[in-house]
């Protein structure tokens, strides 16, 4: 059963995988829809995007450019839905720990992404002489191979993140003895400061930006107050 | 004679791409970084999606004149891969033209890499990425469910993403050498600049409201704070985003020497640690 329910989330990740840099980039890959989809999987399309709010507001500041190498959250984010979901017992202390296992995910896929581009350029080397004579069967395998291994590395990532993961987070949420509202609290802190510096670091450059941020959040906080 | 050749080259600009040719190297560019690598960079990418405009060269496919395009469309190449889709688009058109040496060719790809890539990390990935996200943000502490909230999100950037795509693919065939110019259009000159305005302000007003919502009434009521203060029954949320300022504040002074990321990684180890030990 438990088999069965990671193969299925770690095809879900092997697709949304693809997503980040590979097939299609449609941003299907950003937590906010992975993990909601995983969550969906899961039997609550809510947590998971709980989950995904949380994910998407410390990846806010990743921007997938080219050559970096970046941690990468699609297949985290679907590990971080499916460990939320998949919880049993108190429902912050979960989420506390599925937080963790989704960035550690997104660590060492960031590192797998750039094993995978190595690995491409082993492969490109290889065939040049078949690129230089202008062969299309070549191109078209160099991409169909660069794809597949892509397919290949979120699924196994996934796979073997959650095989970890999944009982690890119950021995952990069975053994949690922290106040739900305060780590609540502070995960809250934590997500708002990492989105809002990102957003700072992006943008604060443009003409009257921090009068744009300020407005913003005078609205936002008028809004609280009259609700 | 000049204004000849040049009613000349205008004539020959207006030449529309095949239909199934422009589908499939539509299609194609969607996956084209799928080979991405450090040495040739998007390289094998671009020649996979040229490719079924150079079948119509002079001998089809396995031609000489498509082997040695192909062969040339496959050196190194690098850009934002959205915006690829102007090279590919360009570059298609310099080929099927046949009016240009290949030495002039190369060094028309390379002078295309950099504004490529810098025009569109600005616009799509700096731009329009972190807004479509905040709204996304904006609509979840508005209240918005799960199919609201991802529908928003998915259908408004891909609007954009799509239509950056098959626009850059249309005005690189209908530009091709000239494409520079292109670069020049209001939305990627003054885009960046109004999507990073944008993404100020909703920044400020998205992560209030999300924040509020995900701690909900059960937090402040647990943490026992005066539900008559001045700031009503948010005074725990409004505490919190003095602490996030603060947070934020530092990560900002210390942008380039730490992620924001990982800071929050060694936060969220040690609260679970915390957690697990007390």
């Amino acid at each position: 059963m438990i088999l069965t329910t990671i193969l299925v989330f770690a095809l879900l990740g092997a697709i949304l995988g693809l997503d980040v840099v590979s097939f299609p980039q449609a941003m299907l890959s950003r937590p906010i829809v992975a993990s909601t989809l995983a969550g969906a999987l899961g039997g609550s399309a809510s947590d998971g995007l709980l989950a995904g709010v949380f994910l998407e507001m410390m990846a806010l500041e990743t921007l997938p450019v080219g050559a970096s190498r970046y941690p990468e959250w699609g297949t985290a984010s679907v590990v971080g839905g499916a460990l939320y979901v998949s919880r049993r017992g108190d429902a912050t202390s979960a989420l506390l720990f599925a937080m963790l296992g989704a960035m550690l995910t997104a660590w060492a896929g960031g590192w797998s992404m750039y094993a995978l581009r190595r690995l491409n350029g082993r492969w490109t080397k290889r065939a040049l002489p078949a690129l230089e004579a202008g062969s299309p069967h070549t191109v078209s395998g160099l991409q169909m191979l660069g794809l597949s291994a892509d397919f290949l590395r979120g699924f196994v990532l996934t796979g073997v993140a959650l095989a970890l993961l999944l009982p690890l987070t119950a021995l952990a949420v069975a053994n949690g003895h922290g106040d739900s509202a305060r780590i609540r609290a502070v995960l809250v802190a934590v997500a708002v400061a990492v989105a809002g510096s990102a957003a700072w670091k992006l943008s604060h450059g443009s003409k009257h930006g921090q009068w744009f941020f300020f407005g913003g959040l005078a609205i936002g906080c008028a809004m609280l107050l009259s609700s | 004679m000049r204004d000849a050749v040049e009613l000349l080259m205008d004539a020959t600009l207006t030449r529309p791409m095949p239909a199934r040719t422009a589908s499939l190297m539509f299609l194609r560019m969607l996956a084209v970084q799928s080979s991405w690598n450090y040495e040739t960079m998007l390289g094998t990418g671009i020649g996979f999606c040229v490719e079924p405009a150079l079948r119509l060269l002079p001998g089809g496919r396995g031609g000489e004149p498509y082997r040695a395009a192909l062969a040339r469309e496959t050196h190194y190449f690098n850009a934002h891969p959205y915006l690829a889709a102007i090279a590919v688009g360009a570059l298609a058109r310099v080929e099927l033209d046949a009016t240009m040496p290949p030495a002039q060719i190369e060094r028309f790809r390379i002078a295309l890499c950099g504004p490529l890539g810098s025009v569109g990390d600005r616009l799509v990935w700096a731009g329009w990425l972190p807004f479509t996200v905040l709204l996304a943000l904006l609509a979840y502490g508005l209240g918005g469910g799960p199919v609201l909230v991802v529908t928003l999100f998915l259908v408004l950037y891909n609007v954009g993403h799509v239509g950056l795509r098959a626009w850059g693919l249309r005005t690189g065939w209908t530009h091709g050498m000239r494409v520079a110019g292109s670069l020049a259009t209001p939305v990627l000159r003054r885009g960046p600049e109004y999507l990073a305005r944008a993404v100020m302000g909703l920044c400020g007003l998205a992560l209030p409201l999300a924040a509020a919502r995900i701690l909900g009434q059960r937090a402040v009521t647990q943490l026992h704070f005066d539900r008559a203060t001045i700031l009503g029954n948010h005074a725990l949320v409004f505490l919190l985003l003095a602490i996030a300022a603060l947070l934020g504040l530092a990560l900002v002074r210390l942008h380039g020497r730490l992620d924001g990321w990982r800071v929050a990684l060694v936060i969220v180890a040690l609260l679970a640690l915390h957690s697990v030990v007390t």
